[in-house]
Order: C-alpha cells, then sequence, then structure tokens
C-alpha cells in the first residue's frame, strides 16, 4: 500500500530557526538581510571606479539605475521626479533581489512570500504618498480633491466620495501588499508542487516514472517563467508606487 | 479524495482576471502595432490596468487559503 500523495500547502511556508530558539533567525530574515548586503556590495562596488567609459560592471549598475529612474521616475512622476528616484530605486532593487532568491538554487524561498515582508513596505509606501500630497496641497484640500473630483453630477457624490475615499485609504494599500505576497506564495506553491510530485512519482510503479520525468521537466521550465514573474512583480510594484506618488503631487484628481 | 471547495472557488475567481490581462494587452499590442512610437505612453498605463484586473485574482487566492 504506498503512502497518498501530500500536496505542498501554507505549512510549508512555515520555517523552523536555523539556529537557537529566537524567531529572527529564520530562513526568511537571513535572506532578507543578505540581500542587503548582496545589493550594496555590488552597487558600491560598480560605482566606486566610476568612469567615462564604463566598465561591464559599472554598465550594469548603470542599467539598472537608468531603468528605474527614467522608465519609471520621469516617464511616471514627471517634472519633481529626481527627489524619489533614490525612493524608487530602493523598493525596486530590494524587491526584484528578494523574488529571485525564489529560483536561485540552494536558497530557494522568495521571502517576499511571507506577507509581512511586503506589508512592512506597503506602510513605508503609505506615509510617503500621503506626506507628498498633505505637504504638497493641505490636509482639506487633498481630501476635497481625492474625494470631490470635478465634473461630475452633484447627486453621484453621495456614491463616489466615500469609494474614491476608501481607495485610497484601504484598497490601493492593500492590493499593493497583496498582489507581491500572492504572485511570490502562488508561484513558489507551484515550483513545490512539481518538484514535490516528480520525487513522488519516482518512488511508484515502473510506468509512472515517465510522468515524473514530465513533472522534473515542468518544474525546470516554470522555473524560468516564474523568473520572469519575479522582475515583473518588482516593476509592477515600483511603477504603482510612483503612480500614487504622481497622483499625490498633481494638481487635479 | 479530499481537499477544500475554496481551491475550485479560487479557479472560478480567475476566469474574469484571466479574461481582463487578455483584453487588456490585446488592447496594448494592437495600439504599439499601430503607432510604435506610442509605447513608453502605453506601457505604466497596460499595466496599471494589469495589476488592477490580477488584484482580483489574488485576492481570490488569498481568501482560498484563508478559508479553511
Amino acid at each position: 500500500m504506498q503512502p497518498g500523495f501530500k500536496p505542498p500547502g501554507s505549512g510549508d511556508f512555515i520555517f523552523q530557526p536555523i539556529f537557537g530558539h529566537s524567531l529572527l533567525a529564520t530562513k526568511p530574515v537571513v535572506l532578507l538581510f543578505f540581500s542587503v548586503i548582496l545589493i550594496s556590495t555590488f552597487f558600491i562596488i560598480s560605482a566606486r571606479k566610476a568612469a567615462v567609459v564604463p566598465s561591464k560592471l559599472q554598465f550594469a549598475g548603470e542599467a539598472v539605475y537608468g531603468f528605474v529612474r527614467d522608465g519609471i521616475g520621469k516617464d511616471v512622476i514627471g517634472e519633481e521626479f529626481q527627489r524619489f528616484v533614490p525612493f524608487l530605486f530602493t523598493i525596486f532593487t530590494f524587491i526584484l533581489t528578494n523574488n529571485l532568491f525564489g529560483v536561485i538554487p540552494l536558497m530557494q524561498f522568495p521571502t517576499m512570500s511571507h506577507i509581512g515582508f511586503p506589508v512592512s513596505i506597503t506602510i513605508f509606501v503609505y506615509f510617503v504618498y500621503h506626506y507628498v500630497a498633505i505637504k504638497k496641497h493641505g490636509l482639506g484640500k487633498y481630501l476635497k480633491d481625492m474625494c470631490f473630483m470635478p465634473g461630475i453630477p452633484k447627486p453621484m457624490y453621495i456614491l463616489l466620495a466615500p469609494l474614491e475615499f476608501l481607495t485610497y485609504f484601504a484598497i490601493r494599500p492593500l492590493t499593493l501588499a497583496m498582489r507581491l505576497f500572492g504572485n511570490m506564495f502562488a508561484g513558489h506553491l507551484l515550483l513545490m508542487l512539481f518538484t514535490l510530485g516528480g520525487e513522488y512519482l519516482l518512488g511508484s510503479a515502473w510506468f509512472l516514472k515517465i510522468f515524473s520525468a514530465i513533472s522534473f521537466s515542468l518544474a525546470v521550465g516554470l522555473s524560468f517563467f516564474e523568473m520572469g514573474i519575479q522582475c515583473l512583480q518588482a516593476y509592477i510594484f515600483t511603477l504603482l508606487v510612483a503612480l500614487y506618488i504622481a497622483g499625490a503631487l498633481a494638481d487635479e484628481h | 479524495m479530499t481537499g477544500t471547495l475554496s481551491i475550485v472557488g479560487f479557479g472560478l475567481s480567475t476566469i474574469g482576471p484571466g479574461t481582463a490581462t487578455g483584453l487588456i494587452f490585446a488592447a496594448y499590442i494592437s495600439g504599439v502595432a499601430r503607432q510604435p512610437e506610442a509605447r513608453s505612453i502605453l506601457q505604466p498605463i497596460a499595466f496599471l490596468g494589469f495589476a488592477l484586473a490580477e488584484a482580483l485574482a489574488i485576492f481570490g487566492l488569498v481568501l482560498a487559503f484563508v478559508l479553511k
């Protein structure tokens, strides 16, 4: 009698501490600290010997920076983009590195598939875009612009004002955090399913071993697909942050 | 056979966002095909629409795991 296949679930995302009993030493936290070291080392080394004719490393570093500054910052925020570039750049590289840990062998765990990490980034973003708007327009005008957009028949405001208010204060941060978390969680679950499934089929009857090979090759193929998703999610998160900041700075909503 | 019905619910909840994402990128592709120079303007809009449509599928996924 074969023991039944146990599919991976949310329980597989809970790790025991690597050393000691402190919850600060679990795998996601260690990966998080490692990513910070990795990012800072890479960009310090790539920018230290900056020259007019760039080396390969400097070129790689500047390509990432240029992508965030021009592709996200300048295109979306507009003329005041320069002071938000460090913020956007930090968010982009941080999320990208932590996401890509999901497909790098030996690590193979996207840090952002624990809801706590996206939530803490989102809380930071939440305060930044409200602060920027209140500083520029003042609290009263900000709330008025938010809830009562011009050019709409008066009775519609009964319906629209609460909806707009909710969008700014609840739905935006909620979706921002949940999108990143959900994508990373689902992606990691998918990879786990095909890998564990292949392993299980390997131990069953001989004709099922063919399907085990299919399952493993699907896991490899999906890893590349997942890499695309991980880059896309880092881009989308940064893009949405830039859009929220642009909305906060705009004179008319 | 064991499992929760929530996962089936999640499967159903992806139909809408899946269709929506397809429509958004179809419009984006035909827009770029007609006017290739409009690409940089259309790209953030397309991804914003994609992200908003996809949020619904993500809600389905989260609820499927929350409501055991």
